[in-house]
Order: C-alpha cells, then structure tokens, then sequence
C-alpha cells in the first residue's frame, strides 16, 4: 500500500478539552505529530504575553494545530460526496491543517516586529527544507512538500482547499476562538460549530455556508468581536507585548553599538544580525527567551535590566487612552518631560495602536479586495453575509480602533515630590485619562 | 509615534487622494517591494497581497481624522475614496518620517487600473521564482481574473520601469 493511503492498525486520539477528541488514523499524519518540528510547537505558547492577563492561557501552538486539523478532518468527512470537492485532496487538507503555524517561534508578533522576520517564511522553510517534517512529506510525493507549503501560504491552485484552512470562516479561526475562550476562561468565544460544519459547502472555488446556518455564523461573528476586545486586544496583554518589544529592540541596540554582555547571547545573535537560519530559528522556544530574560534582568544596563525585571516578575506599564489628534502637543512635552527625568522616552512612553496586534474582526470591505463569507441561498445564488444578517451589519459599521500610551507610573511615584516635571507629568496622564 | 501611520499619511498626501482599498492595497505592496520601508505584514489572499494590518491601520486613520474615507456608490459596487485631511497635514508636520521622496511613483501607480495593479503585485509576490514559473504561477493562482500573455508582457515592462 501506498504510504499516503497507509492507515494506523488502530485509531489513535489525543484527548483534547475543546474538541473532546482528536481522531488520528492516517500513517503520515501520526508521523508528522511524532516530528522533532512539530513537537517544538508544545514549547510556544499560543497567545504569548495573554498568559500575564489570564492566568490559564498556557496553551501551546501544538495543543492550537491539532484542532485545526481535527476541525478540517470533520468538514471533510462531510464534504466527502458532496460535488465541487475532490477527495483526492484530503490528505493534502489535513497536512496543511496541522502544519499550518508550524513556523510560528516564541512571542512571534514582537519577534517579526524587531527582527524583520515572518513566521510564514519560516513555515515554508521547515516543509521545503532538511527537516523531518519534509522526509515525511517527501515519502508521499515528490511534489507533495510544496503542495502543502502552497495550501498554507494561499498560493495553491484549488482555492476551495485554501479557504478551509484560511478564510473569513475557516478551521483556524474556529478552533482558536474556542480554545482561547476555553484557557482564557472568558464566557465569549463560543458557538456552535457543529452546526456550521453541518451547514459548510463546497461551492465552485471557496467554502460557503448555506442560509439556514445564518444564525449559528453570526454567533461566530459576534464571538470574534468580542474575543477581539475581550482577551486578543486586553490592554494589560498589550503592556506586556509593549515592554516585550522594547526588551528586543534594546538587546538589539546594545549588540549593535558593541555592549559586553555577562553572558553572550550566542542564541540571540543570527537575530541581532538579521541572518537567521532555519537550525537558529527552530531552536528559540520560550524556555530559552525566558532563560535570557532571567540574565539580562542582571545586566549593567539599567534600561535592559528594568525592562526584563518588569517582564518576568509582571510589573507592567500602566496606560491611559490617548487621542493622537487631539493630544500631539501633551505627547510632546510628555517626551521632553520624560528626557528630564532620565527615563528614555523611546522605551519608557509608547504609543500602542490597535493596528500593532495580529487579529482582526469581520469587515465585508469593498468589491475584491477580499474574499468575503458568503451565504447559499435556496434558489442556489451567493448573498454576503453583512447584506443578509442585521446582526452583522450592525457590528460591522463599528469604530473598533483605539490607541493607548504606556507608561512606567511606579518609577515617576518614586521620584521626589519637590520635582516640578512629576507633578507635570501625571497632570498630563491624568488629563489624557 | 505613529511613524508606521505617518508613512501612509505621505503616501496618501503625496497623490491627492487615492480612490479605491485594493488599489491603495497594491500600491503599497508593490512599494514595499520596491524598497519603500513600510512595515504592514501581507499575506496572499484571492484578490493578491493583501495587509490586514494596512486596513485596520486605514481606519484608525480616519478614525483619528487624518484621512477622510468616503464611499462612493458605484453601478453594482461601492469604492471608497481617501485624503489627507488638514488635521492629517498637521499630524505629518509633527512627525518626520523616514522614507524617501514618494510623489512620483505614487502617482505613477495611481493612474493605473486595480486590475492592472493586482497582475504586477501577484508577480512581484512571486520574485523568488523564473520568469516563466511566475507567469504559470499566476495563471494557475489568478484563473478568475483571465490575464493575457499581452497583459503579463505589459506588467514585466512596467515592473522593469519601476525598478529603474
């Protein structure tokens, strides 16, 4: 037998708390899981710095994948004789489905931010490169690690196996709005998704969702939204997301103007000099970040050295909401103020926008420049969900950006009374507030 | 602050407007490509590169009033229509950003049709491959939008005459 058609003696399932089960009964798949590539995934957590927020986001990016393939492995159990869907592509699905994050590295969004990287790229790299992940791949086809990486980056032929693991309502988002819902232990984030994947079709080229599951839809919608706010855009994750970012940019600075570390950071330095290799990348997880972090919270740098302080023992920046429009003039004395005191501004006063985070909620947007959920009508026409649904209408007319300006308040209470600039800078803060 | 923001302000500033989200979509990928410093993550979408970070960054924009965004009905679509506001004029003198001089091929980009524009980000999307590969690959990718040999000859000579 062919190994792409080769099937485990027994099923294998992973419990799994979102799902109940994962159902593994294909050879290939059981291998990739068993891969030194994707059991790295067990060591980056799925919602990074959320964790500081809520307590039970410990969830790994591994825990994340196998939904995802578990989801896509149930659409297709439904989509199996259904016209428009080529069963010969199910392996291919699955494949992607689970490996579809495998490049993400530890506390990516900061990561790609300060070091020019792209966990997409990287993705793609560990299933064209020397990996175990491709040697398994390659033993389905020679052409089968491409097909993969070209589902996971958008770019395969058949968009209709694209928009499962990849579209305004695909597996992905499906399974991360509930797992993040369930470890976050927040009351959103939950809908019914057995009834969308009942009510999912393959139509043409994309995935639609006949009309009669309308409402379950706009409960995902919804859930979306309020996850987006909720848990993804909570102000606290982004504080710890800000003094991230900053470490890594200080790190950075101290390395390109010649700093003697105590201790070299030899995992750290393909990063600094912008030429990271696939071994370098794939051999970062949070424990060694957070190993360096522990050692730059002793540094002799005092910027480096109170950032990583703050960040491992969570002593966060305090916000308030800031308007750029209406507050430039405070921003800028607020930076001059700053500057007086000692503390640079560039680490210690930020601007964080909504647009900086990696999530979005559903916006219908304008003729083709995006491909839009879509409704299957009775009479067998497409309608968009936002001219069909009130509900979603609704939300979608929404203002959903906001900006807010971090800032070290434990460190401006510490500073004398008598200084004229603390008393400025709070009646600054406070007014933003 | 805001450099990322204040970036999009001059491209926009620099044109007297842009009409349309996929066209101002392609033309900043298509300048990232070019070597301008914008920092929006694309990914491919159906309709070619597309940065959901630049969308989201739009509307905090007009949210914040530096750019206007108004929706013009069009016979079976709507399509939106984006300019500086005299806030935004303001917001640009405060924040010096670091990117060279952008006008010209702004307005170069500009006059041509988003179809046209989402032919030459597909193929620059996919630079890392052989002159033919990429013609295959946006056949293969693009089947919809039924782009001719002639079409593709055209979008080489214009990326040619960009990266001069």
């Amino acid at each position: 037998m062919a190994y792409k058609d080769e099937k485990l003696h027994e099923e294998k399932v992973f419990k799994d708390p979102v799902h109940r089960y994962v159902h593994v009964r294909d050879r290939v798949i059981w291998d990739l899981i068993g891969t030194k590539e994707f059991q790295r995934l067990r060591r980056i957590k799925q919602l990074g710095t959320s964790n500081l927020t809520f307590h039970g986001a410990e969830h790994s990016r591994f825990n994340h994948s196998l939904g995802v393939y578990e989801i896509v492995r149930r659409i297709l159990i439904n989509f199996a004789d259904r016209p428009n869907w080529n069963k010969e592509e199910r392996l291919l699905c699955l494949c992607a489905a689970l490996l579809h994050d495998l490049g993400h590295g530890p506390f990516s969004h900061s990561f790609e931010k300060v070091f020019k990287l792209d966990h997409e790229d990287f993705t793609k790299a560990i299933i064209l490169g020397d990996t175990e992940v491709n040697e398994v791949l390659l033993r389905v086809g020679k052409d089968f690690p491409q097909k993969v990486a070209d589902v996971i980056n958008k770019t395969y032929k058949d968009k209709l196996v694209v928009s499962l693991i990849s579209s305004q309502i695909d597996a992905d988002r499906m399974d991360y709005l509930q797992r993040d819902a369930y470890f976050t232990g927040v009351s959103y984030g939950h809908f019914d998704m057995e009834r969308i994947l009942r009510v999912m079709r393959p139509y043409e080229d994309q995935v639609v969702v006949k009309e009669s599951g309308m409402h379950a839809v706009e409960d995902y919608i919804m859930s979306r939204y309020q996850m987006y706010w909720q848990v993804y855009f909570h102000p606290v994750t982004r504080s710890a997301e800000v003094i991230l970012t900053k470490i890594l940019h200080r790190v950075k600075a101290l390395y390109d103007e010649g700093y003697t570390f105590k201790m070299e950071p030899a995992h750290f330095i393909s990063f600094f000099e912008e030429d990271v290799s696939l071994s370098d990348y794939i051999r970062l997880d949070e424990a060694v970040v957070y190993y360096y972090f522990q050692m730059w919270a002793e540094e002799d740098d005092s910027v480096l050295r109170d950032l990583a302080y703050r960040f491992i023992n969570r002593k966060l920046f305090k916000y308030v909401e800031f308007n750029p429009n209406l507050q430039m003039k405070e921003w800028m004395e607020l930076y001059r103020l700053f500057q007086q005191v000692g503390l640079d501004p560039d680490y210690y006063l930020v601007v964080d926008s909504s647009s900086d985070l990696p999530y979005d909620f559903y916006r219908p947007g304008e003729e083709e420049e995006r491909l839009p959920i879509h409704l299957l009508m009775p009479n067998r026409e497409l309608r968009e969900l936002s001219r069909q649904s009130e509900i979603v209408e609704a939300i979608s007319g929404k203002k959903r950006t906001d900006h807010k300006l971090y800032y070290p308040r434990d460190t401006i209470l510490q500073l004398s009374d008598d200084r004229l600039e603390k008393k400025r800078i709070f009646e600054l803060l406070y007014q933003s507030e | 602050m805001l450099d990322n923001h204040a970036k999009l302000v001059k491209v926009i500033a620099s044109s007297a407007g842009i009409v349309g989200r996929k066209k101002l979509q392609k033309i900043i990928y298509i300048m990232k490509k070019l070597g301008y410093p914008f920092e929006e993550k694309y990914t491919f979408h159906f309709y070619g590169p597309y940065s959901e970070e630049l969308t989201l960054r739009m509307e905090e924009l007009t949210n914040l009033g530096f750019v206007s965004e108004v929706k013009e009905q069009k016979s079976n679509y709507y399509q939106y229509r984006y300019q500086v506001t005299e806030q935004g004029e303001d917001f640009l003198t405060h924040s010096p950003v670091d990117i060279p001089e952008v006008e010209d091929v702004v307005n170069q980009l500009k006059e041509k049709s988003s179809r046209f524009l989402e032919l030459v980000a597909t193929m620059l999307y996919f630079d890392d491959l052989t002159k033919e590969e990429v013609e295959a690959k946006v056949q293969e990718v693009k089947k919809k939008s039924n782009y001719t040999q002639d079409d593709m000859q055209e979008a080489w000579h214009y990326i040619h005459r960009l990266k001069q």
